[in-house]
């Protein structure tokens, strides 16, 4: 894991422009530890960064941190050029993203409520949230159980409605935490199948985090490896999966 | 087993002629009850809520109190609050001793460590990450804490029956602080306590059974409400 990897990927694969979010010295600790410890990194317009790395490198606090729901004790978060900090309200800011957990964690009320709960939160009178929540869950093929109690849906199903749920915000940023985690392969590889057009269309830029290489290398255009909270690789997909150690390492285009 | 018969018979019959002192004395015991009821909802769903969200020094001790107060003795708080009101004691200006009032504030302190205690837990129950979830789907901080009751709403509405079915039950804070006194400050529980007392056997049992029959119904009405929208 060179550095000389980390910034010849890097340059090569940063598109140009203002970053959409931007951490800068970022630090979080937690029992005196440095658990998320990154210098730069940028999230720019329109792509779709992986962040891979072994369990306890920092991922989910890293996207929490982008979230803005973990205030780092050191360092800056930018968000189109804004830095939020302490003396600002995170809200605002909240409301142009959204993020998906491990878990679907939805509300114990209808499939089409939860959907909605995020406009309705938004202050979107009922009639809207209600269309632009029925089209997520058509478009992610849960329309039929738009009237079914959460709590009856199957692991894919709430999947499916959790992703519509954030989908349904059209967020300028939106942050996936291992969304495909225990899923059954077949419900896996459809919404693999399906996720890149939907967010191309939705021109959603995606911050995920997988342990998966054909997650990785199936929907983003860039990515991180972090470890010990740091980033160790940042550029292509396939060079930063391999060096994380997610590919054999023939994909490098080594010996 | 002829008791159990006819003091069925004399329920029927006394709520039926409309008998001014049983409808009296079966609406005071609602009133006063649901009054109190009402009030620990009130304070203790924010109280219990805060409790399981907010982390601060003497927070176990706070809880342990709680929990002490959920098994609180009513002749002992009726006996505490009854100092309070007394004459000479600290609230005794007020003169709300062997008042409804008086009834309430000692089902009050029966009733509020309950359902700040089990709401407490309610909170506590839900998954930590839903939290999470609830801030970064864009919520404000009211929006959030009522997106967490409302998931919570389950265990909250048992919460309201235990605290309801301490305190509608009750008779050792109604007597000491009530006095029951006719006409003014006599519930049910009260009256069947004299009524047995003074050997009445069927009338005591008519008023205990119009005291459970009164306990089903709201108990209905709750169950109705938790159960809402929950086919499973």
């Amino acid at each position: 894991m060179s550095a000389r990897l980390a910034t010849s990927a890097a340059a090569a694969a940063a598109p140009r422009g203002a970053p959409l979010l931007g951490l800068r010295d970022v630090r979080v600790v937690r029992d005196g530890r440095a658990i998320l410890d990154v210098a730069a990194l940028d999230v720019w317009p329109g792509e779709r960064l992986a962040v891979v790395g072994p369990n306890g490198a920092g991922k989910s606090t890293l996207l929490q941190v982008m979230m803005l729901l973990l205030r780092p004790e050191r360092g800056a978060v930018r968000f189109a050029g804004a830095v939020v900090d302490a003396r600002r309200d995170p809200v605002p800011t909240r409301r142009r993203m959204a993020m998906v957990f491990q878990e679907p964690l939805l509300f114990d009320t209808t499939a089409l409520a939860n959907a909605m709960s995020g406009l309705r939160l938004r202050g979107v009178p009922a009639a809207a949230a209600r269309a632009a929540a029925r089209t997520w869950l058509e478009r992610l093929g849960v329309a039929a159980l738009a009237d079914r109690p959460a709590r009856t849906l199957s692991g894919g199903e709430a999947r499916r409605v959790s992703l519509a749920r954030a989908l349904a915000l059209e967020p300028e940023l939106l942050l996936l935490d291992e969304p495909f985690g225990a899923l059954d392969y077949p419900t896996r590889q459809a919404l693999l199948a399906e996720l890149p057009a939907l967010l191309d269309a939705a021109h959603t830029t995606t911050v995920l985090v997988t342990h998966d290489p054909a997650e990785g290398l199936a929907l983003a255009s860039r990515a991180v490896a972090l470890r010990d909270g740091r980033v160790a690789a940042e550029g292509a997909v396939a060079p930063v999966l391999a060096a994380a150690g997610l590919l054999p390492t023939a994909a490098r285009g080594g010996p | 087993m002829d008791v159990l018969g006819s003091g069925l018979v004399q329920a029927l019959g006394l709520l039926l002629r409309g008998d001014a002192e049983t409808w009296r004395v079966t609406l005071l015991s609602l009133q006063v009850s649901l009054a109190a009821t009402a009030l620990s909802l009130l304070i203790g769903v924010p109280l219990g809520t805060w409790l399981a969200l907010v982390r601060f020094p003497g927070r176990g001790l706070a809880l342990a109190l709680v929990n002490t107060g959920m098994g609180m003795p009513p002749v002992v708080a009726g006996l505490i609050i009854a100092i309070l009101l007394w004459r000479t004691g600290p609230l005794g200006q007020l003169h709300l001793l062997y008042t409804p009032t008086a009834i309430v504030i000692a089902q009050v302190a029966l009733a509020l460590p309950i359902v700040v205690g089990l709401s407490t837990a309610a909170v506590q129950q839900l998954n930590p990450r839903l939290r999470l979830q609830i801030l970064a789907l864009g919520a404000t901080r009211t929006q959030y804490l009522w997106l967490l009751v409302r998931e919570a709403r389950l265990p909250l509405v048992a919460a309201v029956m235990a605290g309801f079915g301490s305190v509608i039950s009750e008779v050792g804070a109604a007597m000491m602080v009530g006095g029951n006194i006719q006409g003014q400050t006599r519930v049910l529980t009260t009256a069947i306590v004299l009524e047995t007392s003074k050997g009445n056997f069927d009338l005591a049992l008519a008023l205990g059974l119009i005291l459970l029959a009164l306990v089903y119904a709201v108990n209905l009405a709750l169950t109705w409400i938790q159960q809402r929208g929950h086919p499973l």
